[in-house]
Protein backbone atom coordinates (compact mmCIF):
# COMPACT_ATOMS: atom_id res chain seq x y z
CA UNK A 1 0.00 0.00 0.00
CA UNK A 2 1.45 3.41 -1.04
CA UNK A 3 2.01 5.88 2.42
CA UNK A 4 2.58 9.22 -0.30
CA UNK A 5 1.84 9.22 -3.87
CA UNK A 6 2.01 12.23 -6.35
CA UNK A 7 1.04 12.11 -9.96
CA UNK A 8 2.31 14.73 -12.04
CA UNK A 9 2.55 17.00 -9.11
CA UNK A 10 2.94 20.52 -9.99
CA UNK A 11 3.34 23.86 -7.89
CA UNK A 12 4.58 27.12 -9.64
CA UNK A 13 5.08 30.45 -7.47
CA UNK A 14 3.54 32.45 -9.90
CA UNK A 15 5.55 32.17 -12.71
CA UNK A 16 9.07 30.99 -11.07
CA UNK A 17 9.08 26.72 -10.75
CA UNK A 18 8.74 25.01 -7.45
CA UNK A 19 8.37 21.50 -8.66
CA UNK A 20 7.04 20.44 -11.90
CA UNK A 21 5.16 17.08 -13.00
CA UNK A 22 6.33 14.97 -9.99
CA UNK A 23 5.38 11.46 -9.88
CA UNK A 24 6.51 8.90 -6.67
CA UNK A 25 5.22 7.02 -4.79
CA UNK A 26 6.04 5.66 -1.01
CA UNK A 27 5.01 2.39 0.35
CA UNK A 28 4.26 1.52 3.89
CA UNK A 29 6.75 0.61 6.12
CA UNK A 30 9.97 1.57 3.54
CA UNK A 31 12.75 4.35 4.47
CA UNK A 32 12.47 6.61 1.48
CA UNK A 33 15.14 9.41 0.60
CA UNK A 34 13.98 12.24 -1.44
CA UNK A 35 17.91 13.92 -2.73
CA UNK A 36 18.31 16.93 -4.20
CA UNK A 37 20.47 20.22 -3.11
CA UNK A 38 18.53 23.62 -2.21
CA UNK A 39 16.46 25.46 -4.46
CA UNK A 40 15.73 21.49 -6.43
CA UNK A 41 12.19 21.41 -4.77
CA UNK A 42 12.27 19.25 -1.98
CA UNK A 43 10.95 21.71 0.34
CA UNK A 44 7.86 22.40 -1.70
CA UNK A 45 7.24 18.76 -2.18
CA UNK A 46 7.01 18.06 1.73
CA UNK A 47 5.05 21.49 2.25
CA UNK A 48 2.59 19.95 -0.37
CA UNK A 49 2.04 16.78 1.34
CA UNK A 50 1.96 18.77 4.50
CA UNK A 51 -1.30 20.70 3.25
CA UNK A 52 0.90 24.32 3.76
CA UNK A 53 0.94 24.69 -0.19
CA UNK A 54 -1.94 24.23 -2.77
CA UNK A 55 -0.72 22.61 -5.96
CA UNK A 56 -1.17 24.39 -9.30
CA UNK A 57 -1.77 20.95 -10.82
CA UNK A 58 -1.77 17.16 -10.45
CA UNK A 59 -2.77 15.00 -7.81
CA UNK A 60 -1.25 13.67 -4.47
CA UNK A 61 -2.40 11.35 -1.77
CA UNK A 62 -0.86 10.78 1.74
CA UNK A 63 -2.32 7.63 3.71
CA UNK A 64 -5.20 7.35 1.50
CA UNK A 65 -6.24 10.77 1.40
CA UNK A 66 -5.88 13.45 -0.84
CA UNK A 67 -3.85 16.40 -0.19
CA UNK A 68 -7.06 18.66 0.97
CA UNK A 69 -7.97 16.35 3.24
CA UNK A 70 -4.13 17.10 5.42
CA UNK A 71 -5.92 18.00 8.77
CA UNK A 72 -7.11 14.86 8.68
CA UNK A 73 -4.50 12.55 7.91
CA UNK A 74 -1.93 14.65 9.91
CA UNK A 75 -2.98 13.36 12.66
CA UNK A 76 -0.89 10.01 11.59
CA UNK A 77 2.04 12.36 10.39
CA UNK A 78 5.03 13.14 12.28
CA UNK A 79 6.86 16.25 10.59
CA UNK A 80 10.71 17.44 11.65
CA UNK A 81 11.19 20.79 9.87
CA UNK A 82 14.77 21.52 8.74
CA UNK A 83 14.88 24.66 10.74
CA UNK A 84 12.83 23.60 14.50
CA UNK A 85 11.70 27.39 14.86
CA UNK A 86 9.02 27.28 17.75
CA UNK A 87 7.74 30.36 19.94
CA UNK A 88 10.91 31.87 22.15
CA UNK A 89 9.14 32.13 25.33
CA UNK A 90 7.90 29.02 25.70
CA UNK A 91 9.92 25.56 27.36
CA UNK A 92 10.86 22.88 26.16
CA UNK A 93 8.72 20.55 27.79
CA UNK A 94 5.88 23.52 27.02
CA UNK A 95 6.64 23.40 23.19
CA UNK A 96 6.06 19.00 23.23
CA UNK A 97 3.07 19.06 25.42
CA UNK A 98 1.59 21.35 23.27
CA UNK A 99 2.52 19.82 20.07
CA UNK A 100 0.52 16.25 21.76
CA UNK A 101 -2.43 18.89 22.97
CA UNK A 102 -3.07 20.22 19.34
CA UNK A 103 -2.89 15.93 18.08
CA UNK A 104 -5.38 15.58 21.18
CA UNK A 105 -3.02 12.52 22.39
CA UNK A 106 -1.92 11.77 25.54
CA UNK A 107 1.51 11.60 24.59
CA UNK A 108 3.10 11.80 28.02
CA UNK A 109 4.91 8.75 28.67
CA UNK A 110 6.06 8.11 25.15
CA UNK A 111 7.63 12.10 25.15
CA UNK A 112 9.24 11.03 28.45
CA UNK A 113 10.90 8.25 27.16
CA UNK A 114 12.02 10.29 24.19
CA UNK A 115 13.18 13.70 26.18
CA UNK A 116 15.49 11.06 27.91
CA UNK A 117 17.17 9.30 24.65
CA UNK A 118 18.13 12.76 23.64
CA UNK A 119 18.74 14.47 26.64
CA UNK A 120 16.02 17.37 27.23
CA UNK A 121 15.95 19.52 29.59
CA UNK A 122 12.05 19.99 29.13
CA UNK A 123 12.63 23.43 31.71
CA UNK A 124 14.70 25.15 29.28
CA UNK A 125 13.25 27.99 27.45
CA UNK A 126 13.10 27.59 23.20
CA UNK A 127 15.13 31.06 22.88
CA UNK A 128 18.49 29.91 25.02
CA UNK A 129 18.47 26.43 22.74
CA UNK A 130 21.16 25.60 19.99
CA UNK A 131 19.90 24.74 16.37
CA UNK A 132 20.79 20.94 18.33
CA UNK A 133 18.58 20.97 20.95
CA UNK A 134 15.61 22.51 19.17
CA UNK A 135 16.20 19.89 16.55
CA UNK A 136 15.78 17.60 19.55
CA UNK A 137 12.95 19.41 20.65
CA UNK A 138 11.40 18.47 17.52
CA UNK A 139 12.09 14.81 17.01
CA UNK A 140 10.12 14.36 20.33
CA UNK A 141 7.07 16.60 18.37
CA UNK A 142 7.67 14.10 15.40
CA UNK A 143 7.60 10.88 17.31
CA UNK A 144 5.93 11.18 20.41
CA UNK A 145 2.08 10.06 19.17
CA UNK A 146 3.71 7.29 17.31
CA UNK A 147 2.68 8.72 13.71
CA UNK A 148 2.25 5.90 10.98
CA UNK A 149 4.04 8.11 8.48
CA UNK A 150 7.39 10.77 9.56
CA UNK A 151 8.23 13.35 7.05
CA UNK A 152 11.92 15.04 8.03
CA UNK A 153 13.06 17.91 6.60
CA UNK A 154 17.38 17.72 6.70
CA UNK A 155 16.59 15.75 10.01
CA UNK A 156 20.68 15.77 11.10
CA UNK A 157 21.76 19.31 10.38
CA UNK A 158 22.70 20.49 13.80
CA UNK A 159 22.66 17.12 15.97
CA UNK A 160 26.34 15.61 16.66
CA UNK A 161 27.07 12.75 15.71
CA UNK A 162 26.15 10.88 18.85
CA UNK A 163 22.42 12.08 18.43
CA UNK A 164 22.57 11.40 14.75
CA UNK A 165 22.82 7.96 15.62
CA UNK A 166 20.37 7.99 18.80
CA UNK A 167 17.95 9.68 16.03
CA UNK A 168 18.23 6.75 13.48
CA UNK A 169 18.11 4.18 16.38
CA UNK A 170 14.60 5.80 16.91
CA UNK A 171 13.31 5.87 13.56
CA UNK A 172 14.73 2.09 13.38
CA UNK A 173 12.12 1.61 16.18
CA UNK A 174 9.40 3.87 14.09
CA UNK A 175 9.79 1.43 11.18
CA UNK A 176 10.15 -2.19 12.94
CA UNK A 177 6.59 -0.83 14.64
CA UNK A 178 5.36 -0.37 11.10
CA UNK A 179 5.93 3.26 10.38
CA UNK A 180 7.07 4.88 7.16
CA UNK A 181 9.61 6.83 7.18
CA UNK A 182 10.24 9.96 4.36
CA UNK A 183 14.01 11.88 4.48
CA UNK A 184 14.67 15.14 2.89
CA UNK A 185 18.14 15.28 2.86
CA UNK A 186 21.20 16.45 0.69
CA UNK A 187 23.95 14.53 3.12
CA UNK A 188 24.15 11.46 0.97
CA UNK A 189 25.98 9.07 3.17
CA UNK A 190 22.73 9.38 5.25
CA UNK A 191 20.11 8.02 2.87
CA UNK A 192 22.81 5.32 1.47
CA UNK A 193 23.39 4.31 4.92
CA UNK A 194 19.00 4.54 6.19
CA UNK A 195 16.95 4.39 3.40
CA UNK A 196 15.56 1.31 1.69
CA UNK A 197 14.55 3.74 -1.62
CA UNK A 198 15.10 7.26 -2.67
CA UNK A 199 14.29 9.47 -5.84
CA UNK A 200 16.40 11.87 -6.55
CA UNK A 201 15.12 15.19 -7.39
CA UNK A 202 16.54 18.08 -9.85
CA UNK A 203 15.16 21.63 -10.86
CA UNK A 204 11.86 20.62 -9.94
CA UNK A 205 11.56 17.42 -11.84
CA UNK A 206 12.20 13.65 -10.79
CA UNK A 207 16.13 12.72 -11.91
CA UNK A 208 15.86 9.01 -10.78
CA UNK A 209 13.70 6.94 -8.45
CA UNK A 210 14.56 3.46 -7.06
CA UNK A 211 16.70 1.28 -4.81
CA UNK A 212 19.32 2.95 -3.07
CA UNK A 213 21.62 -0.29 -4.26
CA UNK A 214 20.40 -0.02 -7.33
CA UNK A 215 20.47 4.12 -7.92
CA UNK A 216 24.13 3.65 -6.61
CA UNK A 217 24.83 0.32 -9.68
CA UNK A 218 22.49 1.80 -12.01
CA UNK A 219 24.06 2.19 -15.81
CA UNK A 220 26.13 5.10 -14.47
CA UNK A 221 29.64 3.57 -14.01
CA UNK A 222 32.76 5.26 -12.59
CA UNK A 223 35.41 4.72 -15.13
CA UNK A 224 39.36 5.55 -14.35
CA UNK A 225 41.90 5.65 -17.79
CA UNK A 226 45.78 5.20 -17.42
CA UNK A 227 47.74 6.87 -19.29
CA UNK A 228 44.93 9.38 -21.22
CA UNK A 229 44.52 12.87 -20.35
CA UNK A 230 41.48 13.82 -22.49
CA UNK A 231 38.17 12.49 -23.57
CA UNK A 232 37.41 12.27 -27.32
CA UNK A 233 35.28 15.02 -28.51
CA UNK A 234 31.76 15.20 -27.97
CA UNK A 235 31.84 11.97 -25.57
CA UNK A 236 29.11 12.40 -22.90
CA UNK A 237 30.81 12.43 -19.33
CA UNK A 238 30.08 13.68 -16.14
CA UNK A 239 32.28 14.72 -13.08
CA UNK A 240 35.51 14.70 -15.47
CA UNK A 241 38.63 15.48 -13.06
CA UNK A 242 42.62 14.30 -13.72
CA UNK A 243 44.18 11.83 -12.00
CA UNK A 244 47.96 11.06 -11.57
CA UNK A 245 48.57 9.75 -14.73
CA UNK A 246 45.06 9.82 -16.18
CA UNK A 247 41.12 10.23 -15.61
CA UNK A 248 38.71 9.48 -14.07
CA UNK A 249 34.87 10.04 -15.17
CA UNK A 250 30.92 8.88 -14.61
CA UNK A 251 29.33 7.52 -18.06
CA UNK A 252 25.94 6.87 -18.60
CA UNK A 253 25.41 4.71 -21.27
CA UNK A 254 25.89 0.89 -22.71
CA UNK A 255 29.45 -0.41 -22.18
CA UNK A 256 29.74 -1.60 -26.57
CA UNK A 257 29.32 2.32 -26.77
CA UNK A 258 31.69 3.00 -23.93
CA UNK A 259 34.29 0.49 -25.83
CA UNK A 260 34.10 2.06 -28.85
CA UNK A 261 34.00 5.37 -27.85
CA UNK A 262 37.38 5.24 -26.28
CA UNK A 263 38.90 3.01 -28.88
CA UNK A 264 41.13 5.43 -30.47
CA UNK A 265 43.18 6.58 -27.29
CA UNK A 266 46.37 5.39 -25.90
CA UNK A 267 44.83 3.38 -22.78
CA UNK A 268 47.51 1.87 -20.50
CA UNK A 269 44.87 0.64 -17.92
CA UNK A 270 40.90 0.84 -17.57
CA UNK A 271 38.58 0.63 -14.30
CA UNK A 272 34.72 0.36 -14.43
CA UNK A 273 33.75 0.45 -10.92
CA UNK A 274 30.01 0.93 -9.12
CA UNK A 275 29.80 4.48 -8.32
CA UNK A 276 29.27 5.72 -4.57
CA UNK A 277 25.32 7.37 -4.11
CA UNK A 278 27.03 10.67 -4.21
CA UNK A 279 28.61 10.22 -7.24
CA UNK A 280 25.40 9.12 -8.93
CA UNK A 281 23.61 12.42 -7.26
CA UNK A 282 26.67 14.22 -8.95
CA UNK A 283 25.90 12.52 -12.34
CA UNK A 284 22.64 13.77 -12.30
CA UNK A 285 23.32 17.45 -11.39
CA UNK A 286 26.49 17.63 -13.68
CA UNK A 287 24.39 17.40 -17.07
CA UNK A 288 23.88 14.02 -16.65
CA UNK A 289 20.44 13.00 -18.27
CA UNK A 290 18.07 11.78 -16.22
CA UNK A 291 16.38 8.55 -16.74
CA UNK B 1 -9.24 24.55 22.86
CA UNK B 2 -5.34 24.45 22.86
CA UNK B 3 -4.59 27.05 20.68
CA UNK B 4 -6.91 29.59 22.61
CA UNK B 5 -4.88 28.79 26.17
CA UNK B 6 -1.70 29.09 24.77
CA UNK B 7 -2.31 32.44 23.39
CA UNK B 8 -3.76 33.48 26.29
CA UNK B 9 -0.28 32.14 28.38
CA UNK B 10 1.46 33.65 25.87
CA UNK B 11 0.23 37.44 25.80
CA UNK B 12 -1.09 37.50 29.22
CA UNK B 13 2.34 39.35 30.37
CA UNK B 14 1.72 42.06 27.52
CA UNK B 15 -1.97 42.16 28.62
CA UNK B 16 -1.46 43.22 32.36
CA UNK B 17 1.45 45.46 31.34
CA UNK B 18 -0.63 47.47 28.63
CA UNK B 19 -3.65 47.44 30.81
CA UNK B 20 -1.68 48.63 33.81
CA UNK B 21 -0.21 51.71 31.70
CA UNK B 22 -3.45 52.47 30.58
CA UNK B 23 -5.15 51.98 34.08
CA UNK B 24 -2.52 54.66 36.05
CA UNK B 25 -2.59 56.77 33.36
CA UNK B 26 -6.33 57.03 34.05
CA UNK B 27 -6.08 56.63 37.30
CA UNK B 28 -3.19 59.64 37.72
CA UNK B 29 -6.20 61.78 35.59
CA UNK B 30 -8.92 61.08 38.06
CA UNK B 31 -6.44 61.11 41.45
CA UNK B 32 -5.86 65.22 39.92
CA UNK B 33 -8.97 66.30 39.58
CA UNK B 34 -10.32 67.36 42.99
CA UNK B 35 -7.24 69.83 42.96
CA UNK B 36 -7.36 70.44 39.46
CA UNK B 37 -11.62 71.31 39.94
CA UNK B 38 -10.77 74.19 42.18
CA UNK B 39 -9.03 76.05 38.64
CA UNK B 40 -11.96 74.80 36.56
CA UNK B 41 -14.42 77.71 37.26
CA UNK B 42 -13.97 79.47 34.38
CA UNK B 43 -12.06 76.72 32.21
CA UNK B 44 -14.42 74.98 30.69
CA UNK B 45 -15.75 78.04 28.75
CA UNK B 46 -11.88 78.79 28.04
CA UNK B 47 -11.75 74.93 26.96
CA UNK B 48 -15.09 74.99 24.94
CA UNK B 49 -13.90 78.50 23.34
CA UNK B 50 -10.90 77.35 21.45
CA UNK B 51 -12.76 76.88 18.00
CA UNK B 52 -11.53 73.85 16.40
CA UNK B 53 -9.34 72.70 18.52
CA UNK B 54 -12.01 72.12 20.93
CA UNK B 55 -14.59 71.11 18.39
CA UNK B 56 -11.37 68.20 17.34
CA UNK B 57 -11.61 66.85 20.66
CA UNK B 58 -15.22 67.26 21.85
CA UNK B 59 -14.42 69.95 24.50
CA UNK B 60 -16.95 72.22 23.17
CA UNK B 61 -19.53 70.09 24.47
CA UNK B 62 -18.55 68.54 27.70
CA UNK B 63 -18.59 70.64 30.84
CA UNK B 64 -14.79 70.17 32.54
CA UNK B 65 -16.36 70.93 35.51
CA UNK B 66 -18.03 67.90 36.41
CA UNK B 67 -16.34 64.66 36.76
CA UNK B 68 -17.43 63.13 33.96
CA UNK B 69 -17.07 65.92 31.79
CA UNK B 70 -13.42 65.74 32.58
CA UNK B 71 -12.92 61.89 32.31
CA UNK B 72 -15.30 61.84 29.47
CA UNK B 73 -12.23 63.71 27.66
CA UNK B 74 -9.42 62.38 29.74
CA UNK B 75 -10.32 58.60 28.85
CA UNK B 76 -10.49 59.22 25.60
CA UNK B 77 -7.49 60.40 25.10
CA UNK B 78 -5.64 57.35 27.33
CA UNK B 79 -8.04 54.93 26.96
CA UNK B 80 -8.84 55.49 23.27
CA UNK B 81 -5.92 55.80 21.64
CA UNK B 82 -4.12 52.99 24.15
CA UNK B 83 -7.16 50.77 23.40
CA UNK B 84 -6.92 51.40 19.78
CA UNK B 85 -3.12 50.44 19.80
CA UNK B 86 -3.47 47.67 21.52
CA UNK B 87 -6.34 46.34 19.77
CA UNK B 88 -4.70 47.18 16.80
CA UNK B 89 -1.31 45.37 18.11
CA UNK B 90 -3.15 42.01 18.68
CA UNK B 91 -5.47 41.93 15.67
CA UNK B 92 -2.51 42.83 13.14
CA UNK B 93 -0.28 39.53 14.69
CA UNK B 94 -2.83 37.26 15.58
CA UNK B 95 -2.52 34.98 12.02
CA UNK B 96 0.59 36.69 10.66
CA UNK B 97 2.81 36.61 13.57
CA UNK B 98 2.75 32.89 13.07
CA UNK B 99 4.28 33.56 9.05
CA UNK B 100 6.41 36.32 10.54
CA UNK B 101 7.59 34.04 13.37
CA UNK B 102 8.42 31.00 11.20
CA UNK B 103 6.25 28.96 13.80
CA UNK B 104 3.45 28.77 10.97
CA UNK B 105 5.18 25.63 10.02
CA UNK B 106 4.84 24.09 13.41
CA UNK B 107 1.32 24.74 14.09
CA UNK B 108 -0.12 24.22 10.96
CA UNK B 109 1.83 20.53 10.73
CA UNK B 110 -0.63 19.06 13.12
CA UNK B 111 -4.17 18.06 12.98
CA UNK B 112 -5.77 21.19 13.27
CA UNK B 113 -8.02 22.99 10.31
CA UNK B 114 -7.75 26.57 9.34
CA UNK B 115 -10.50 27.40 10.88
CA UNK B 116 -9.79 26.34 14.21
CA UNK B 117 -6.80 28.16 14.02
CA UNK B 118 -8.83 31.11 12.99
CA UNK B 119 -11.47 30.65 15.76
CA UNK B 120 -9.34 30.51 18.44
CA UNK B 121 -6.62 32.89 17.69
CA UNK B 122 -9.65 35.45 17.36
CA UNK B 123 -11.46 34.49 20.55
CA UNK B 124 -8.11 35.05 22.38
CA UNK B 125 -7.85 38.06 20.99
CA UNK B 126 -11.61 39.06 21.85
CA UNK B 127 -10.84 37.57 25.36
CA UNK B 128 -7.60 40.06 26.01
CA UNK B 129 -9.37 42.86 24.63
CA UNK B 130 -12.01 42.24 27.66
CA UNK B 131 -9.86 41.35 30.47
CA UNK B 132 -8.14 44.52 29.36
CA UNK B 133 -10.92 47.03 29.34
CA UNK B 134 -12.54 45.03 32.66
CA UNK B 135 -9.33 45.62 34.56
CA UNK B 136 -9.15 49.21 33.42
CA UNK B 137 -12.52 49.47 34.21
CA UNK B 138 -12.46 48.35 37.84
CA UNK B 139 -8.99 50.16 38.46
CA UNK B 140 -11.06 53.50 37.19
CA UNK B 141 -13.99 52.58 39.13
CA UNK B 142 -11.67 52.42 42.41
CA UNK B 143 -10.19 55.81 40.95
CA UNK B 144 -12.93 57.20 41.15
CA UNK B 145 -13.98 55.81 45.03
CA UNK B 146 -10.65 56.93 46.35
CA UNK B 147 -11.29 60.59 45.70
CA UNK B 148 -14.59 60.49 47.50
CA UNK B 149 -16.46 60.62 44.45
CA UNK B 150 -19.66 59.32 43.34
CA UNK B 151 -19.44 57.06 39.74
CA UNK B 152 -22.06 58.21 37.41
CA UNK B 153 -22.80 54.81 36.50
CA UNK B 154 -24.57 54.47 33.41
CA UNK B 155 -22.22 57.79 32.11
CA UNK B 156 -19.29 56.07 33.12
CA UNK B 157 -20.23 52.37 31.58
CA UNK B 158 -21.16 53.52 28.56
CA UNK B 159 -18.11 55.46 27.77
CA UNK B 160 -16.25 52.47 28.69
CA UNK B 161 -18.39 50.04 26.32
CA UNK B 162 -18.01 52.66 23.87
CA UNK B 163 -14.42 51.60 23.75
CA UNK B 164 -14.44 48.45 24.26
CA UNK B 165 -16.79 48.07 21.12
CA UNK B 166 -14.23 50.15 18.92
CA UNK B 167 -11.63 47.94 20.04
CA UNK B 168 -12.94 45.54 18.92
CA UNK B 169 -13.76 46.85 15.72
CA UNK B 170 -9.97 47.96 15.18
CA UNK B 171 -8.91 44.55 16.07
CA UNK B 172 -11.62 42.52 13.59
CA UNK B 173 -10.52 45.19 10.95
CA UNK B 174 -6.80 44.22 11.68
CA UNK B 175 -7.33 40.34 12.35
CA UNK B 176 -9.21 40.02 8.64
CA UNK B 177 -5.74 42.22 7.52
CA UNK B 178 -3.79 39.73 9.04
CA UNK B 179 -5.05 36.59 7.12
CA UNK B 180 -3.48 38.46 3.64
CA UNK B 181 0.09 39.02 5.28
CA UNK B 182 3.38 36.98 5.68
CA UNK B 183 4.87 40.11 7.82
CA UNK B 184 3.43 40.82 11.10
CA UNK B 185 2.61 43.92 10.01
CA UNK B 186 2.91 46.16 13.37
CA UNK B 187 2.90 49.36 11.43
CA UNK B 188 0.42 48.67 8.97
CA UNK B 189 -2.20 48.45 12.18
CA UNK B 190 -0.66 50.95 14.45
CA UNK B 191 -1.46 53.12 10.76
CA UNK B 192 -4.77 52.09 11.05
CA UNK B 193 -5.52 52.75 14.18
CA UNK B 194 -3.90 56.48 14.25
CA UNK B 195 -5.12 56.93 11.08
CA UNK B 196 -8.79 56.42 12.16
CA UNK B 197 -8.49 58.19 15.00
CA UNK B 198 -7.29 61.28 13.40
CA UNK B 199 -9.92 61.35 10.79
CA UNK B 200 -12.08 61.56 13.89
CA UNK B 201 -10.63 64.56 14.53
CA UNK B 202 -11.26 65.88 11.00
CA UNK B 203 -14.63 65.01 11.09
CA UNK B 204 -15.28 66.71 14.11
CA UNK B 205 -13.50 69.67 12.86
CA UNK B 206 -15.58 70.64 9.51
CA UNK B 207 -19.00 69.72 8.42
CA UNK B 208 -17.87 68.68 4.93
CA UNK B 209 -15.62 65.66 6.67
CA UNK B 210 -18.63 64.69 8.27
CA UNK B 211 -19.33 61.61 6.26
CA UNK B 212 -15.97 60.31 7.77
CA UNK B 213 -18.42 59.73 10.86
CA UNK B 214 -19.30 56.76 9.32
CA UNK B 215 -15.55 55.57 8.50
CA UNK B 216 -13.87 55.66 11.79
CA UNK B 217 -15.01 53.83 15.10
CA UNK B 218 -14.04 56.98 16.96
CA UNK B 219 -16.88 58.73 16.08
CA UNK B 220 -19.40 56.52 18.29
CA UNK B 221 -16.89 57.04 21.60
CA UNK B 222 -17.23 60.82 21.44
CA UNK B 223 -18.28 60.78 25.12
CA UNK B 224 -20.10 64.39 24.81
CA UNK B 225 -22.26 62.49 23.01
CA UNK B 226 -22.44 59.61 25.24
CA UNK B 227 -23.21 62.08 28.27
CA UNK B 228 -25.62 64.16 26.51
CA UNK B 229 -28.00 61.41 25.06
CA UNK B 230 -26.78 58.86 27.42
CA UNK B 231 -26.14 56.06 24.95
CA UNK B 232 -24.02 55.01 22.27
CA UNK B 233 -24.64 55.41 19.12
CA UNK B 234 -26.72 52.54 17.72
CA UNK B 235 -26.35 52.76 14.08
CA UNK B 236 -22.73 53.54 13.82
CA UNK B 237 -21.84 50.95 16.33
CA UNK B 238 -23.52 48.67 14.39
CA UNK B 239 -21.88 50.25 10.70
CA UNK B 240 -18.47 49.96 12.73
CA UNK B 241 -19.17 46.41 13.56
CA UNK B 242 -19.99 45.34 10.48
CA UNK B 243 -16.86 46.65 8.64
CA UNK B 244 -14.88 44.73 10.96
CA UNK B 245 -16.01 41.36 10.89
CA UNK B 246 -16.88 41.81 6.95
CA UNK B 247 -12.88 42.19 7.01
CA UNK B 248 -12.43 39.73 9.21
CA UNK B 249 -14.29 36.98 7.03
CA UNK B 250 -12.31 38.13 3.90
CA UNK B 251 -8.91 37.55 5.68
CA UNK B 252 -10.12 34.46 7.29
CA UNK B 253 -11.58 32.99 3.93
CA UNK B 254 -8.13 33.89 2.23
CA UNK B 255 -6.09 32.59 4.78
CA UNK B 256 -7.74 29.27 4.76
CA UNK B 257 -6.53 29.09 1.06
CA UNK B 258 -3.15 30.36 1.53
CA UNK B 259 0.07 29.42 0.57
CA UNK B 260 2.46 29.23 3.78
CA UNK B 261 5.86 28.98 3.52
CA UNK B 262 6.56 29.66 6.70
Amino acid sequence: MAVIQTKNLTKFYKKSRGIEDLSFSVEAGECFGFIGPNGAGKSTTIRLLLGLLTPTSGKGEVLGLPLSRSAEYLAEVGYMPGEAIFYNSMRAGEVIAYSAKLRRKDCSAEAKRLMEALEIDPRKKIGELSLGNRKKVSIVCALQHSPALCILDEPTGGLDPLMQKVFFDLLQERRKAGGTVFISSHILSEVEHNCTRAAIIREGRLAAVGNVSELAGSSVKRVTLRGVSTLPHGFAASSVKATDNGITFLYHGSARELITALSSLPIEDLTVTEPELSEVFLHYYEGGKAE
Amino acid sequence: MSIFQTELKRGWIGTVIFGGIISFMLAVCVLIYPEMKGQMDGMSEMFADMGAFSEAFGMDQLDFGTLIGYYGVECGNVLGIGGALFAAFLGIRALSGEEAGRTAEFLLTHPVRRSRVILEKLTAVLTKIAALNLFILLLAALSFLLIGESIPLREFLLIHLAYFILQVEIALLCFGLSGFLRSNGIAIGMGLAMGLYFLNLIANITEAAEFLRYVTPFAYTDAAKIVNDLSVNPGLTVLGLLYGIAVTIGGSIHYVKKDVYA
